[in-house]
């Protein structure tokens, strides 16, 4: 426990009063990430091992959660990096004007597509997918169009409350683009229902409640490791898999721009990459030079990355949107 | 007094609105989808409440004229599924009831098909779940409140059961349920989580999660602020003409202490059908708590240490909270039962309202009306309380408005003649009077605060988490049989909260 | 005749004996300390208390066994005589049937019983309307058309003032008290046994005592009563 428990528990003061040259670097971020068993506590103490400063990450919900925070606090906040969005709501953070760029190379990265981004570096990235239980669903459908025909049964999270269910919006359209509203018409009997966000899909998908959940082609690294359950299997599609690329980028007026780049230099370095693959059970967005932890090799490797950039992403959401609502609210 | 508290209350009530309206504007432009969404919202939250208040009869009905070991055990744990951070509770529910469920299991193996429970139905069925347990306590406290000789008088007149039905028991539950009926409507009307994951898919839309769409989806403030005027008008309308038409007793909710019920035969067929309705209702709500039960308590002594931490932060909340809206609830009380008519009419209506706030336009009003000034982290905490004593306060005003209205009617006099006023009326009457009630309502109180996830999103820091965080941290890192444990740790703490509070008041009663 | 055969109540800790005959024709007045045992006494009598032991003999018949609605008794409480929400007129009529629609012939006995107590034209009132003696005429209607052989008050009149409880108690002797019935009283004020109670037992400290004629009792109390009055 790092504060007092009084400091904390009354809420009364943030943490511990840094001493006056100690620098603070403030990151905002979304809330598994620095829980205990996410990536926040090593990424902490590795960072401030070499910083000569106070690491301080503030949680706000989701991805989505963490832009609406920047929004509410547009040029006021305190945030001096933004570490969690993903390349579907790049576009909008960039219209703030809230995210400096970054001046950093982003050339050898481990992520299938290259990198252009000037404002955004990746810090992790992973593809979406239906994860099962082979134990019970012995053949997984290869592609929606299987998955539309078959009796197997799936959750998924709602694309306006969740960052994973805008995800599969995109992934059906940028697999089907103009016939995206005729698939989702045929995925509407497998769908068991529809969630606020990943943990509930995820739990009732444990809970036995379908064959499959929207969830990471990542998922079953999890089980395999964590709990030595080799049973969960992600399905691959011959469509090919949507990415998620998370990003983090500098805020514009930021009081510690030197320490905020130095920060994201560090997002690059094994000290933080080492770390996701097993705490954020993501792909590091620069493998670190130990490579991929035991398990990784047993997950399907998806033969076609799909993805927009962010300003297809941002011009395509609403359409794919409205299509999803009516499919389903038949 | 009543109008300063009036003007309080509003402001809790509707500012969060005004706010987060003020700094982006009102939309004006009415969309398709929210009339289907205030119409969807509407529809279940009156099937929830109707279905609610039915089932919940029976229940109260056989609880409130039979005495027996564990009566209050059950009376107590029936509060339970009302406590839990909801997706806990609808999963505690689909582990019994659910596709892969147990009852589909068993249903299986002689070879019948449990028909899906996702729809309307499903979000039927989950708010009958966490609301049934509050109108029975209510309706219990309506069986305790008719006269005693009543009773008796059935028994000595040889009443039926059908005929104590008629004669005494249907005058009381005509004031009783449509109050109970409305709180459960209120509630439901901002349901969103539950609505949606039970309801199937985006046909169960509800206007809070448009709300929630309008706010971090296509970040419309505008749009937000003219959904939750949407939700406040609804919520508020119908409380009016709720206490206009009905003229509505108070939502309440008593100890339920057993009654002495001369006039109900001890045995034969009557006891059969008592037996089998309280049986009924202890599996449908407690085998879902039981789940959690067996499923957590293994994981327990696994529990990472942040969870001390987590559960310290959502006591202090939750003992704030509590103390916050017995003191706000003694105030509105005293100040309508004082203050002029129309001041106390519009003080009950309004005690009501926060039942149906949204949680997310309460969190986003304070935090744009906070984060000017203040660092919303720094305040995290008190802004929890605060809103757990706001969102609480109709249960607490719902319990004390009788219990201090009674006593003023038998002892104002005496208390005038023997000149006891202001602090020491308070003190020698009131104080000692609703002891039992201020100790059930605060217990509620905390309860309910502990459970509690609402606003405390936005304002947190990295450091500061209560435990329905921690459970919601647990689930989104894979961890489903530690977010069990957490859920059942919550659920005991929240469980000894009440309780220690519930005892304090009936200590010397 | 009424018979206590050696009853005993346990209520708790409390526990009541007695064993006692009461005649048929008499009116009969308890008076004791509060909780020395006089509504224990009436609840067993009625039906609402359980014996530990012994009988209660009416006419040799042990009534001990039966729930309340066969005994042959009626029952005025101190409060809450009558459903707030019934007609006065369905108040009385409760004492002969629970229909919501009296026959004919009941109420001609309902009317005939409010004409009685002198209230006759008052049956489509509610409680709330009327005063507090109209209202326990009304109990007293009821009791009449019960025509129950064992007519117990449990001080139904201790709220009226003097003048308006000596007539209800006139009221109560003229119309109940018969040849046939015993009616029993809870008293704290010796000026209504005197006024209509034949006879008169102390409960004292959970022992109802063998009946003393009233104006006797009164005349020359014994030391507990004396020391229940203050004197």
């Amino acid at each position: 426990m790092r504060h007092s428990i009084l400091a904390a528990g009354l809420a009364l003061t943030i943490g511990t009063p840094a001493l006056a040259q100690t620098p603070v670097l403030t990151v905002y971020t979304y809330d598994s990430f620095v829980t205990d068993w996410g990536p926040g506590p090593a990424v902490e103490e590795a960072f401030e091992a070499t910083c000569n400063c106070d690491l301080e990450f503030v949680a706000a919900g989701d991805g989505a959660a963490l832009l609406a925070r920047l929004r509410l606090e547009g040029a006021r906040t305190d945030a001096d990096v933004v570490l969690g969005l993903d390349t579907n709501l790049t576009a909008a953070a960039r219209e703030t004007g809230l995210i400096a760029p970054h001046g950093l190379s982003a050339d050898d990265l481990d992520l299938p597509i290259a990198w252009e981004d000037d404002a955004f570096l990746p810090f992790d990235w992973g593809y979406f997918a239906f994860v099962y239980d082979s134990s019970k669903t012995p053949e997984a459908p290869s592609n929606f169009r299987d998955l539309a025909q078959s009796d197997t049964k799936i959750i998924i999270q709602d694309p306006r409350s969740s960052t994973p269910g805008l995800g599969l919006l995109l992934w059906v359209k940028a697999a089907y683009g103009e016939d995206a509203a005729e698939v989702w018409q045929d995925l509407s009997d497998n769908i068991v229902t529809v969630t606020k966000g990943w943990s509930e899909a995820y739990g009732l998908f444990l809970e036995g409640e379908s064959d499959m959940v929207l969830s990471y082609t990542t998922s079953p690294a999890y089980h395999l490791i964590a709990e030595e359950d080799p049973t969960k299997a992600a399905a691959a599609f011959d469509e090919g898999h949507y990415m998620q690329i998370e990003v983090a980028g500098i805020v514009e007026g930021s009081d510690q721009t030197d320490l905020a780049k130095s920060f994201l230099e560090f997002i690059l370095s094994d000290g933080f990459q080492g770390v996701i693959p097993t705490t954020n059970w993501m792909y590091p967005a620069k493998v670190a030079s130990d490579g991929l932890p035991d398990g990784f090799e047993t997950l399907i490797t998806p033969e076609t990355s799909l993805i927009f950039d962010p300003s297809e992403a941002a011009m395509k959401r609403d359409v794919a949107l409205a299509e999803w609502l009516s499919a389903l609210s038949q | 007094m009543g109008w300063g508290l009036v003007l309080a209350l509003t402001l809790i009530v509707i500012a969060p609105v005004i706010v987060v309206a003020w700094q982006a504007g009102v939309s004006t432009d009415i969309r398709p989808e929210d009339i289907a969404a205030i119409r969807f919202t509407v529809t279940q939250a009156i099937l929830s409440a109707l279905v609610s208040v039915i089932v919940a009869l029976p229940i109260a009905r056989a609880l409130a004229r039979r005495q027996f070991w564990g009566r209050n055990a059950i009376i107590t744990l029936l509060g339970a599924p009302f406590i839990l951070p909801v997706i806990v509770a609808v999963i505690a529910l689909l582990t019994i009831f659910g596709q892969g469920g147990i009852l589909a299991r068993y249903l299986a193996e002689i070879g019948f098909n449990l028909p899906s429970i996702y729809g309307l139905s499903g979000v039927v069925l989950a708010h009958v779940f966490l609301n049934v347990p509050l109108v029975t306590r209510y309706l219990l406290q309506g069986w305790n409140d008719i006269p005693a000789e009543h009773f008796r008088l059935a028994a000595s007149l040889g009443f039926s059961a059908r005929d104590t039905f008629r004669l005494l028991e249907l005058p009381m539950l005509r004031a009783t349920l449509p109050a109970a009926a409305l709180a459960v409507f209120l509630i439901c009307t901002t349901s969103f989580a539950v609505a949606l994951t039970m309801g199937g898919g985006p046909r169960a839309t509800t206007i809070e999660l448009a709300i929630f769409q309008a706010f971090r989806f296509d970040f419309d403030l505008a749009r937000a602020s003219q959904l939750a005027l949407f939700q406040l008008l609804l919520t508020g309308v119908t409380a009016l003409v709720a206490f206009r038409v009905l003229r509505l007793a108070s939502f309440g909710g008593g100890s339920g202490r057993p009654l002495s019920r001369p006039d109900i035969p001890k045995s034969g067929g009557l006891v059969v059908l008592d037996a089998t309705v309280v049986a009924v209702a202890v599996v449908f709500f407690m085998a879902p708590l039981l789940s959690i039960v067996v499923r957590g308590a293994p994981h327990l002594p696994d529990l990472p240490s942040s969870i001390w931490l987590a559960s310290l932060n959502s006591l202090l909340v939750a003992l704030a909270a509590a103390l916050m809206a017995v003191l706000g609830a003694l105030g509105v009380v005293l100040a309508a039962a004082y203050g002029a008519t129309v001041a106390g009419t519009t003080l009950r209506i309004l005690a009501y309202l926060p039942l149906a706030l949204s949680p997310l336009v309460l969190g986003t009003g304070l935090f744009l009306a906070i984060n000017p000034y203040i660092d919303p982290r720094d305040v995290a905490l008190p802004v929890a309380a605060t809103v757990n004593a706001a969102v609480t306060l109709p249960f607490a005003v719902g319990i004390l408005h009788p219990v201090l209205l009674r006593t003023e009617s038998q002892y104002a006099n005496l208390a005038d003649s023997v000149g006891l006023t202001g602090w020491s009326r308070f003190r020698d009457l009131y104080f000692p009077a609703s002891r039992p009630a201020l100790g059930f309502s605060a217990g509620l109180a905390a309860a309910l605060s502990i459970g509690d996830l609402s606003v405390i999103a936005l304002f947190t820091g990295a450091d500061v988490t209560t435990l329905p965080m921690q459970v919601y941290r647990l689930m989104g890192a894979y961890r489903m049989e530690d977010a069990v444990a957490a859920s059942l740790w919550l659920l005991l703490l929240s469980l000894f909260v009440f309780w220690v509070f519930d005892w304090w008041g009936r200590r010397d009663a | 005749m009424l018979e206590l055969q050696e009853v005993s109540v346990e209520h708790g800790s409390f526990k009541l004996r007695a064993d006692v005959r009461i005649a048929p024709g008499n009116v009969t007045a308890f008076v004791g300390e509060s909780g020395a045992g006089k509504s224990t006494l009436f609840g067993a009598l009625s039906g609402f208390e359980n014996l530990a032991s012994g009988q209660i003999l009416w006419s040799g018949t042990d009534i001990a066994p039966l729930p309340p609605a066969q005994r042959p008794v009626s029952i005025l409480f101190q409060d809450n005589n009558l459903f707030p929400h019934l007609t006065v007129e369905r108040n009385v009529a409760l004492g002969l049937t629970t229909r919501a629609r009296p026959g004919h012939e009941t109420l001609d006995r309902v009317h005939e019983a409010l004409e009685q107590v002198g209230l006759a034209g008052f049956g489509a009132r509610k409680p709330g309307a009327l005063s507090g003696g109209q209202r326990s005429r009304v109990s007293l209607a009821r009791a009449l058309v019960r025509s129950r052989p064992i007519v117990l008050l449990d001080e139904p009149f201790a709220a009226l003032g003097p003048a308006l409880k000596a007539e209800m108690l006139d009221l109560t002797a003229t119309t109940l008290a018969r040849p046939d019935t015993v009616v029993l009283m809870i008293t704290h004020d010796p000026q209504d046994a005197l006024r209509i109670a034949d006879q008169t037992m102390i409960v004292s400290d959970g022992l109802v005592q063998m009946p003393r004629d009233t104006a006797d009792l009164f005349a020359s109390p014994p030391p507990d009563l004396q020391k229940y009055f203050g004197k």
